[in-house]
């Protein structure tokens, strides 16, 4: 009795000491430390050593792609011998790099300017609730190490520019583009060229997803297809337009498919091809894609652009994915949270008209019974129609006061509508910073999104 | 003769045509064929409600928006000069940038 009582309390020390063996394991994998930008001029052209032999570690924990044939010893070793540089580590980067790292690639670097926010995790699901306000770059390099510490992982804290840009994707072999913004994607694309390496790209927004892969074996680059950068104006980003986290997630796990695909002699399916996915509608579509154009002011018969540019510049757009602050309207025409504050404390007449999308008014608003316009259609007869019922009914003239998300629609709004009452002395003006101002200054509890 | 086509939009183009994302129309009888560039004025002129600058910059399409026929890109296909034939499925894609 006391014997069996005895061994299986041994057991059960020896389970615990193993226990404990594995998480003291688990605590020594280290985030890797965080190269900044004036460390990659230093860093020599070393490469992950190329492999000959796969050991039998390697052998097991990779068995169940080692046995695909399309893969192999051969393709195994060539994926442990590649390097990817992912740009951004963001929705698409998340899911990319982990996929990388679980497959073995021998030297993963995460590029990110950006720290970690709230309204990230959603979709970037490499960051975890701790690591909010963690720089992007570290938080990935390690969830990427913890999944697999085999692999290298090298954290840059920077944003890429045309500086570094060429410095950094000449150590690596395959370049993904998980970007959110044109002026980097055109600054990838050069240096790209330039550099001679494969881009695999993707992007997301809303419920849709595309994924190509430039400068791959006489297929184009962004340039051949994009000659000439959008309008600002037509260019939205996740912030604005809403995106769902699998979405880019889906995207993010192809573009891992495309590289480890080219790291492994295979090839790439999405060269001179475009993948078009819509996760409202369910459908994936293939696109079949002009080849690399001799016109081509980059990689054609006689390119004219032959180092990088300034692409801020070029494109007339930030190169990151944040709010801008818009200053159109003369500050006569402005008030602040405080003022209208004090506004709905005096009970002033006033007409509230709110420019936001209908989805964003079942999210919160103001304290204050508003018309609901949205920005697209402020402009139109019936909207104005609409104020100008709200006027007569008053027997004192009330003054129009105009707010959205963050105070750039409002001032917008309030042009147009300056325009259209012309004729009137109506007193129109907009709240600055909007919402997201009032929920600083004024209520600390109202939602920001 | 009268040429049923299928048009279609993604990528956000689809918010200047009424948020629907596939239109079958009828273009009407014309002299001369139906090409790519006769469409693109006929399609501001009868489609689009707002911000015609959103989807053309003279001509043809703005920066930013490729146009597919029948699923390969319009280069392939002699761009603005492509006739229309009855039953083709004309694309437009607004290329997305976000991540
Ligand atoms: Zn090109």
């Amino acid at each position: 009795m006391m014997e069996t009582e005895d061994s299986d309390l041994r057991k059960l020390l020896k389970e615990k000491d193993d226990e404990i063996e594995r998480l003291k394991k688990l605590l020594t994998i280290k985030t890797p430390a965080v190269v900044e930008e004036k460390d990659i001029f230093v860093q020599s052209d070393d490469r992950p050593a190329v492999r000959e032999k796969l050991n039998n570690a390697e052998i097991s924990r990779y068995s169940r792609q080692l046995i695909l044939p399309e893969i192999g010893v051969k393709g195994q070793l060539s994926i442990s011998s590649a390097s990817v540089l992912v740009v951004g580590a963001g929705g698409l980067g998340c899911p990319s790099s982990i996929y990388l790292a679980a497959a073995g690639i021998g030297r993963i670097g995460l590029v990110d300017y950006d720290e970690v926010e709230l309204t990230n995790l959603h979709r970037q699901i490499l960051h975890t609730e701790a690591k909010v306000g963690v720089t992007k770059s570290a938080s990935a390099a390690h969830a990427c190490k913890s999944l697999n510490s085999h692999v290298e992982c090298i954290p840059y804290h920077l944003q890429l520019n045309s500086s570094n840009a060429l410095q950094l994707i000449k150590q690596y072999d395959i370049v993904l583009d998980a970007t959110d913004n044109v002026a980097t994607r055109y600054l990838l694309n050069d240096a790209c060229i330039l550099a001679n390496k494969p881009l695999v790209s993707g992007s997301a927004l809303r419920f849709e997803g595309q994924l190509t892969v430039y400068n791959y074996d006489g297929g184009p680059c962004y340039r051949c297809l994009y000659p000439k950068p959008p309008p600002p104006e037509t260019v939205t980003n996740c912030s604005d337009g809403g995106v769902l986290g699998v979405v880019p997630g889906t995207i993010g796990c192809l573009q891992a498919l495309e590289a480890i695909k080219i790291a492994a002699g295979i090839g790439p399916s999405f060269s001179q091809v475009m993948l078009m996915f819509d996760g409202l509608d369910g459908t994936f579509r293939r696109i079949k894609l002009r080849g690399r154009q001799p016109s081509c002011p980059l990689c054609g018969t006689q390119p004219s652009i032959t180092q990088l540019i300034d692409y801020e510049q070029f494109c007339g757009a930030r190169a990151d994915d944040k709010d801008k602050c818009l200053k159109v309207l003369d500050p006569a025409h402005r008030i602040t949270v405080h003022e209208y504050n004090k506004m709905l404390e005096t009970g002033s007449n006033h007409i509230l008209v709110d420019v936001r999308t209908e989805v964003e008014m079942d999210i919160c608003r103001l304290p204050h019974q508003p018309i609901n316009i949205p920005i697209n259609r402020i402009g139109q007869e019936e909207s104005i129609a609409t104020i100008q019922r709200r006027l007569t009914i008053s027997e004192e003239k009330p003054s129009v006061v105009v707010v959205c998300r963050r105070g750039n629609d409002s001032q917008i709004a309030v042009e147009t509508l300056l325009k259209c009452f012309k004729d009137s002395d109506l007193d129109i003006k907009d709240i600055r910073g909007g919402l997201h101002a009032w929920a600083k200054h004024i209520d600390t509890n109202f939602p920001v999104y | 003769m009268a040429l049923r086509i299928c048009l279609e939009f993604s990528g956000g183009a689809e918010l200047l045509f009424n948020k629907t994302k596939k239109h079958e129309v009828t273009l009407p009888v014309c002299e001369k064929d139906w090409t790519i560039g006769s469409l693109l004025p006929w399609m501001r002129e009868t489609m689009l409600k707002e911000r015609p600058e959103l989807f053309m910059q003279g001509n043809t399409v703005r920066p930013g928006i490729l146009v597919l026929i029948n699923d390969s890109d319009w280069e392939l296909m002699g761009e603005l000069d492509y006739s229309i034939k009855e039953n083709d499925r004309i694309i437009f894609i607004s290329t997305l940038h976000g991540g």
